[in-house]
């Protein structure tokens, strides 16, 4: 009980290519999260933003820039950069924050304001940079995503269709999510003539950037009891971790593995839920729902094997059973995905949250997951972020 | 393409010949771990705390562990031709080193030649060129082709 850190209340502002300042984005997701909570912002003992390095320097304060777009009340204040696993570390900052007893109510903002195209580096020659190199020999980020692909393919039988179903089926959730940028159900045949990407992915089996941002109101258990709150959805663990040495697959956005001479090769990807799992005392038998990272179709498949779903090699199986679609024995991503949402980088992990909070409390509409008690969602950021938060009801 | 002077894309990274190049890593004297890009200062094996390594070549033959193509043009820094030529790129696993090192395949290789787990050799190619000379950067080919295409 001592352990439980509820969630109060979630927000976002629509995802989309809305060339808004992201502080706009931010203060939309965080009032509606607010009031979702039933709780005032000047109530709010910390405020935690995940950091934008896309949007200058307010971006790389964002927990202090949103807590004076919302009006400075004395708050204290975090700003976290993990990437893509912004959102979960600046969760985890607040909970701890509470688990410390520092603070009873705090309030969690990520938001983003995207360029057009490929994500790039930062000028000049930077040979020590590896996110600078990779980019001066051509590879980029769909590099990545497409040699786990193609690998997919070579060991476990993965297909051109699986990945095309993936993106199908992440669709066809979307069009249910007025969050959602795409809204739109796509056919095989429609992702299968889109243009050649990475080999073998294909534009549509990609996803694209957005704007958007994401909020969570969560506090102690003790608040919630005052605040009269029934069956109230829990954080039951949130994992962080980092790789470990000898990290054994090639990982945005290094031009090289760790060297397996010494130590033995993991695999950081699989680690990640382990340690969420282990926290909570749950196990992926337990799970009902999960969002997952797709920042490539394909890579939902590795996602359905690092949360345990399934065995290594028995992704495709799962995929094909249909279980993971909404219906299904295990759903993943109801949300409808980045495949639906497009990435928007501090805002995209707290997105999955507010997800798994609407499934666990039946509030998902037409994309509800039947039953849903444990939810899960899982990201990663570059430079050796894992992600992952495990929430119940 | 015969005369014309050539540079490393990035400096001290591979050797340039053009028989048999290979890139130059390091190796931790203490625990035996390679590094590439090179390390010369605190070794990451965390059970390890040595500060000394010696530069070493690395195999210049491994094992496909993947491979995908560029089929778009990257943005900078890459410097791209006009107009664009899509190429390949393999991760090579060094069964040496065990370690697995990315990079573009020769010219006129296409993911169609390649096959996860065949032999790969490495190479210098040009990356693009200025006036003057040929940038040159490390590359992959299927082992035993003479040119960029697979025998
Ligand atoms: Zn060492």
């Amino acid at each position: 009980m001592s352990r439980d850190v509820v969630v109060l209340g979630v927000g976002m502002h629509p995802w989309g290519k809305w060339g808004r300042h992201f502080v706009e984005y931010g203060v939309h997701a965080a009032r509606a999260a607010l009031a979702d909570a039933g709780v005032e912002w000047r109530e709010v003992g910390f405020i935690s933003g995940a950091a934008t390095m896309r949007c200058g320097y307010p971006g790389y304060v964002a927990g202090a820039t949103f807590a004076q777009a919302l009006g400075w009340q004395g708050a204290e204040v975090n700003t976290s950069y993990a990437a893509c696993a912004s959102g979960s570390q600046a969760l985890a900052a607040a909970r701890a924050k509470i688990l410390a007893g520092d603070c009873e109510v705090a309030l969690v903002v990520g938001a983003d304001t995207t360029p057009k195209g490929f994500l790039a580096p930062a000028k000049g020659y930077r040979p020590d940079d590896p996110d600078w190199v990779r980019f001066y020999v051509g590879i980029t980020n769909p590099t990545y995503f497409a040699l786990y692909a193609r690998r997919r393919m070579a060991l476990y039988g993965a297909t051109e269709q699986d990945f095309t179903a993936i993106k199908v089926k992440n669709a066809a959730a979307g069009v249910h999510n007025v969050n959602a940028r795409y809204r739109k159900a796509f056919s095989a045949d429609e992702v299968m003539s889109s243009a050649m990407v990475a080999d073998p992915l294909r534009l549509l089996q990609i996803c694209a950037t957005s704007d958007g941002g994401a909020a969570v109101v969560i506090a102690s258990a003790a608040y919630a009891k005052r605040l009269g709150v029934k069956r109230p959805v829990r954080i039951a663990a949130i994992s962080t971790v980092t790789p470990r040495f000898a990290s054994g697959e090639v990982e945005m956005p290094d031009i090289a593995t760790d060297s397996a001479v010494a130590a033995e090769a993991h695999s950081f990807r699989a680690s990640i839920a382990l340690k969420a799992y282990a926290e909570a005392g749950i196990g992926p038998e337990d799970v009902s729902l999960a969002e997952v990272y797709d920042l490539a179709s394909s890579m939902e498949l590795d996602w359905y094997e690092y949360l345990h779903l399934c065995k290594t090699g028995e992704a495709e199986g799962l995929l094909r059973s249909g279980a993971t679609a909404i219906g299904g024995r295990i759903p993943v991503n109801p949300s409808g995905g980045l495949a639906s949402f497009g990435e928007a980088v501090p805002a995209q992990a707290l997105a999955q949250v507010c997800e798994v909070v609407w499934q666990l409390r039946g509030a998902a509409g037409a994309r509800q997951v039947k039953k849903a008690k444990v939810g899960i969602t899982a990201n990663q950021g570059l430079f050796g972020h894992g992600s992952s938060v495990l929430l119940k009801r | 393409m015969t005369d014309r002077q050539r540079r490393a894309a990035i400096e001290g990274w591979y050797t340039l010949e053009k028989d048999q190049p290979h890139l130059l890593g390091s190796r931790c004297v203490a625990c035996g771990t390679f590094f590439f890009p090179k390390l010369s200062t605190f070794c990451r094996n965390p059970v390890c705390d040595s500060t000394a390594f010696e530069s070493v070549p690395l195999s210049r033959t491994g094992r496909l562990w993947s491979y995908t193509s560029a089929s778009y043009q990257p943005p900078e820094p890459y410097v791209a031709a006009v107009p664009f030529v899509p190429f390949a790129i393999a991760a090579v696993t060094l069964e040496h080193e065990k370690m697995t090192v990315l990079g573009q395949v020769v010219e006129g290789c296409g993911v169609d030649q390649l096959q996860v787990g065949m032999q790969m050799e490495l190479v210098v190619e040009t990356l693009h060129q200025t006036e003057a000379l040929d940038v040159v950067v490390w590359k992959w080919r299927p082992l035993g082709a003479l040119t960029g295409s697979a025998s």
